[in-house]
């Protein structure tokens, strides 16, 4: 169960304009501009749930899920992930997630994957035989099977995603933040990665929530969504509330943004 | 404990992977130990009798210098760490079930270990081999062979306690460029590495054995070619363990007040 209960979070950005003047001026005077990346956001998600958390470029999906996932501490605002409050309680919220940046490499660049994994392993303290089952479950699923013994600066984007996925799963998260988990990846990766995360939710009962731009992903996978818009929540409901006719969704969603002026 | 364990193992053999990297540091460090021992012979040889150290002392106090280089210069600290403040990567580390100091510091240790091993070797048995006064000497005694190792194990520990308070305050700076110039310079100088401490006039030496640089290399290099009392190794010993303590505790401090205020960078 995750709740989160008007949650602010703002940031202090040093803006000037272009030119060698100019960055003479903020020399002397520098010009700070508070950006409200989260303006009281209040949801809460139901164990087991899939939830697609969708917006503009920053929107604040980003901010709200390193807010979940206990990196970032608010300005206010109340945030329980299972009756913890993640960046208070971090170590042992942490052992209970799995998060993957779409953005972001958690894998050692010069090691094989198969060492970051055997990392992990004790990390996590995962025990062995859970270990190997995971492992082989993930490289079934994920289809890693001789990716695994190459070192990761070798692997093109689709194949490190698909290592980064199974790394953020080895230890069995009850909840699994995704922050655009399908970036880069071609056709039948993103289709692979998709029907992955929809059985993970099935077998497991892991909740899931999902950011991302690539609209086809949250079609498939989500009923619910959360719209956020400048900081604020704009919509919270399911495909079927937005769609209106036969309109593709990327054009729904295009126009959803448009009528709220985000 | 386990799994700082394994960071250990993992970047200790990832360090073992560079080896033109340890060839190339083993050859410089020949010609700088070679250079700097023919500076002080070229003075020992004007009046011996005016230098607080023999010279024997100086050249052993040379060559376990450059043997053990990895485990104390402050300029190679770990730019991988730097980075992942600088680009935000950190928000991976701080996904885990680990305290970020603790994985510093074991990282850290490793890198190190991992180098010196590499380069000590070569250094130490090419040098032991040399013609008398430019070879390194035995240790004076069995005890004070152990407290060498000893004192190196703290001196390595202090150096990167220090570095991690370098690696914590760039998450308040960004920029790590004028840290590192300040510390590595402070260190160079105050530690001993430039010279040894005992060539400086009498009262500032006094002073400069107090600050934390002196934990670093000066005391077990000089452990080692018996250029200290008995009286002056304990007090230099408790000294390492003091600064040990006080600088882990702030570095503790630091960084669990960073990451309370951390902003991730870029995006």
């Amino acid at each position: 169960m995750i709740t989160m209960e008007h949650i602010c979070k703002s940031y202090k950005i040093a803006k000037r304009n272009a030119g060698f003047g100019e960055a003479c001026k903020a020399l002397f005077h520098r010009k700070y501009e508070k950006i409200y990346a989260l303006n009281d956001i209040t949801f809460t998600i139901k164990d087991g749930e899939m939830v697609g958390y969708i917006g503009p470029n920053g929107a604040g999906k980003s901010s709200t899920i390193k807010i979940l996932s206990g990196i970032l501490t608010p300005d206010s605002g109340n945030c329980f992930v299972d009756g913890r409050i993640p960046y208070k309680d971090r170590i042992e919220h942490v052992r209970q997630i799995g998060v993957v940046f779409g953005q972001r490499s958690q894998l050692w660049w010069d090691v094989p994957v198969i060492d970051s994994f055997e990392l992990l392993k004790d990390i996590y303290s995962i025990s062995s035989s859970m270990y190997h089952t995971n492992l082989e479950e993930l490289t079934a699923l994920l289809n890693l099977g001789e990716l695994l013994r190459s070192p990761v600066r070798q692997l093109s984007l689709g194949q490190r995603m698909r290592c980064e996925i199974a790394a953020s799963l080895l230890h069995n998260p009850k909840i699994l933040f995704l922050d655009e988990p399908t970036i880069g990846l071609d056709a039948v990766s993103k289709l692979a990665v998709r029907d992955f995360i929809h059985k993970q939710n099935q077998i497991h009962k892991t909740t899931v929530i999902l950011t991302t731009h690539d609209m086809q992903d949250i079609e498939a996978l989500t009923k619910r969504i959360i719209l956020i818009g400048k900081g604020k929540i704009l919509m919270d409901g399911t495909l079927e509330d937005i769609q209106k006719g036969n309109k593709n969704i990327d054009e729904t969603v295009a126009e959803l943004y448009r009528t709220y002026d985000i | 404990m386990q799994k700082y364990l394994s960071f250990f193992r993992l970047r200790f053999s990832m360090g073992l992977q560079y080896r033109t990297a340890a060839f190339a540091g083993v050859i410089t460090q020949f010609a700088w130990g070679a250079m700097g021992i023919l500076v002080y012979r070229a003075f020992y040889e004007v009046d011996s009798t005016a230098f607080p150290m023999t010279f024997s002392a100086v050249v052993s106090y040379i060559w376990m210098q450059q043997a053990f280089l990895a485990f104390f210069t402050v300029w190679m600290m770990e730019n991988e760490i730097f980075d992942s403040i600088i680009n935000g990567n950190i928000s991976y580390e701080l996904c885990r079930p680990i305290h970020i100091y603790d994985m510093w510091f074991f990282r850290t240790i490793a890198n190190r270990f991992s180098a010196a091993t590499l380069r000590c070797f070569p250094i130490l048995v090419v040098a032991s081999f040399l013609p008398k006064p430019f070879g390194l000497q035995p240790p004076a005694s069995l005890i004070h062979f152990f407290l060498f190792l000893i004192t190196l194990l703290l001196g390595l520990a202090v150096t990167v306690s220090l570095c991690i308070l370098i690696y914590s305050l760039t998450f308040f700076t960004i920029s790590p460029a004028g840290l590192k110039i300040l510390f590595t310079s402070m260190v160079e100088f105050f530690s001993g590495a430039v010279i040894p401490l005992p060539f400086f006039p009498e009262k500032i030496q006094k002073m400069m054995e107090l600050l934390p640089f002196a934990s670093m290399q000066n005391v077990a290099l000089r452990i080692y070619s018996a250029d200290m009392t008995n009286r002056q190794m304990f007090s230099a010993v408790t000294l390492q363990i003091f600064w040990l303590i006080t600088l882990v505790s702030c570095g503790k401090k630091l960084c669990s007040m960073a990451e309370k205020k951390v902003s991730i960078q870029g995006g």
